[in-house]
């Protein structure tokens, strides 16, 4: 039978010769190879202080995404919810009632947003959908929990702090170049 | 013989140092083992408790502490409790009769840096690391579990092959001294003057019997993971599992100062008599042992995490068909060469 690739090795059930049986010689070979490890760089990366680079259209987090105002920019119009293949978010809209022209860009806003992250899949489709510019996925990593329950995300995690923005540029230059 | 108080609180502080430095050196080899392994496979080892993880045996140390000591229904209880502390005792009493220095001086007193010069020293070290396996045996039997009484039966059989190997080599060191006791055998090799040179095949067969003797990989078949989930110390947890452990690394040491003293010189190098301090000469000579020590430490690691287990059979064959007709050839030559020398 013709080998597959040409390393293959042909098995010789012979006697070990007299170097062979007393190990010595392999052993010191092994023992070389292993000392040669022994000055190599390390493979590990050391996490929580160091990190291995993302790619830049790495896709993490959500974040909904406030004006220059600090006005939330959802309209609560679910293209989202649409768009999404996993059935992963959830909104309840509601009208804006007047003084909450500071809270909320426009007349329709919503009242809760879920994002249940352990059925999201991180497409990026909720992104594509929205007419606002209002959720983008950030660099962030959804942390582990204990509780299946603390996955579902509401406003509270979701919507960006007035003044810690996330900064989602590379995003948006992502789907500039696209256009 | 003259027993004074001084010659008693100075054995007494002897002892008392000997069995600190043994078992803060015992602690921190777990690191040091963890480290080189780590090393030699291209990864960082134990860096999280403390600087560069040095305070990893402590973690180590109290993470024992507080498991659940747990003794199965149907061992046999006393038994349990008595294997560990027969590994954990002859490990440390071998410790005893090696001269960690030449005899100094200091404030008018001579200080001889050996808990007890035994006039029959080697015999005693063989005697007492014979019942060290009687820690392993006793507590794998009763264990009252299979793998626990394979990994038992392993270490006794693979103990009494070796054995003979170890004491046929120790027996052409002997031959060449004239002498039993491990103080007269590393004064002989004064400067440069080490057995090694003189019984190159005894060393090696030594080693490897030290390597079988301490139950270090290649030879750790009475534990053995991957086919005995542990073997002897299957059923062990806690302390006592931290007996056994910590035992091996004690052996390790303690085998590693015997193999310095019988065939590296102990505490002689070369150029020693150009210091003329006696002091400060005994004094690099115990620093220089301990080098040697960790040196042989370091090689025992090396080996470790260079070479698969070897298979039973090739353990019993490597042992009675290779190393034991080896040492006695080695024996013989030895008796000859001595004789023609006359």
């Amino acid at each position: 039978m013709k080998p597959l690739t040409n390393r293959a090795k042909q098995v010789v059930n012979k006697e070990m010769t007299f170097s062979e049986k007393i190990y010595l010689p392999a052993v010191l070979g092994g023992l070389k190879t292993t000392m040669s490890h022994f000055f190599k760089k390390q493979a590990t990366i050391r996490y929580p202080e160091e990190v291995r680079p993302f790619s830049d259209v790495f896709r993490g987090k959500h974040v909904l995404k406030r004006d220059e105002n600090g006005a939330e920019r959802c309209t609560a119009c679910g293209l989202c919810a649409v768009a999404c293949p996993a059935e992963a978010i959830t909104m309840v809209a509601a009208e804006r009632e007047k003084g909450e022209e500071k809270l909320y860009r426009e007349e329709k806003y919503a009242e809760t947003y879920e994002i249940n992250m352990l059925r999201c899949i991180f497409c990026g489709m909720c992104e594509e959908a929205c007419p606002k510019e209002a959720i983008f996925l950030t660099t962030e990593i959804t942390p582990a929990n204990y509780d299946r329950s603390n996955f579902i995300y509401g406003k509270d995690k979701l919507v960006e702090d007035v003044n810690h923005r996330t900064d989602i540029t590379t995003r948006q230059a992502h789907k500039n170049l696209a256009k | 013989m003259n027993v004074d108080t001084t010659y008693l609180i100075i054995k007494s502080l002897m002892v008392l140092t000997i069995f600190g430095i043994t078992l803060l050196i015992a602690t921190y080899l777990t690191y040091f083992e963890r480290k080189v392994a780590a090393f030699l496979q291209d990864r960082l080892g134990p860096d999280r408790a403390g600087p560069f993880g040095i305070l990893q045996p402590l973690a180590d140390a109290g993470k024992m502490f507080f498991k659940e000591d747990f003794i199965p229904q149907n061992s046999a209880k006393s038994l349990f409790i008595l294997g560990p502390g027969i590994a954990m005792f002859t490990a440390l009493l071998t410790g005893s009769i090696i001269p960690w220095g030449p005899q100094i001086t200091l404030f008018g007193e001579t200080f001889d840096f050996q808990i007890a010069d035994i006039n029959v020293g080697i015999l005693f070290i063989v005697g007492v690391v014979s019942i060290g396996v009687y820690g392993i045996m006793i507590g794998g039997w009763a264990s009252n579990n299979k793998y626990s009484l394979f990994g038992a039966i392993r270490a006794s059989s693979q103990m009494i092959s070796y054995e003979l190997a170890m004491g046929l080599s120790i027996i052409a060191i002997v031959m060449m001294s004239g002498s039993l006791s491990l103080k007269d055998i590393v004064a002989q090799q004064h400067g440069m003057n080490w057995n090694v040179f003189y019984q190159p095949l005894g060393f090696i067969i030594f080693l490897i019997s030290a390597l079988a003797e301490c139950n270090r990989a290649p030879f750790d078949l009475a534990e053995c993971e991957s086919e005995l989930i542990g073997g002897y110390h299957t059923e062990y947890s806690s302390m006592k599992l931290g007996f056994f452990l910590f035992a091996e690394y004690i052996n390790m040491f303690i085998s590693c100062a015997i193999i310095s003293s019988l065939y590296f010189g102990g505490y002689n190098y070369p150029f020693m008599d150009m210091v003329t301090d006696p002091t400060v000469q005994g004094l690099i000579g115990t620093a220089v042992l301990f080098g040697k020590i960790f040196f042989f430490i370091f090689l025992f690691m090396w080996i470790r995490w260079t070479l698969p287990r070897f298979r039973y059979d090739q353990l019993m064959h490597l042992g009675w068909k290779m190393l034991i007709p080896l040492a006695l050839a080695n024996m013989l030559a030895t008796g000859a060469v001595i004789l023609f020398n006359q």
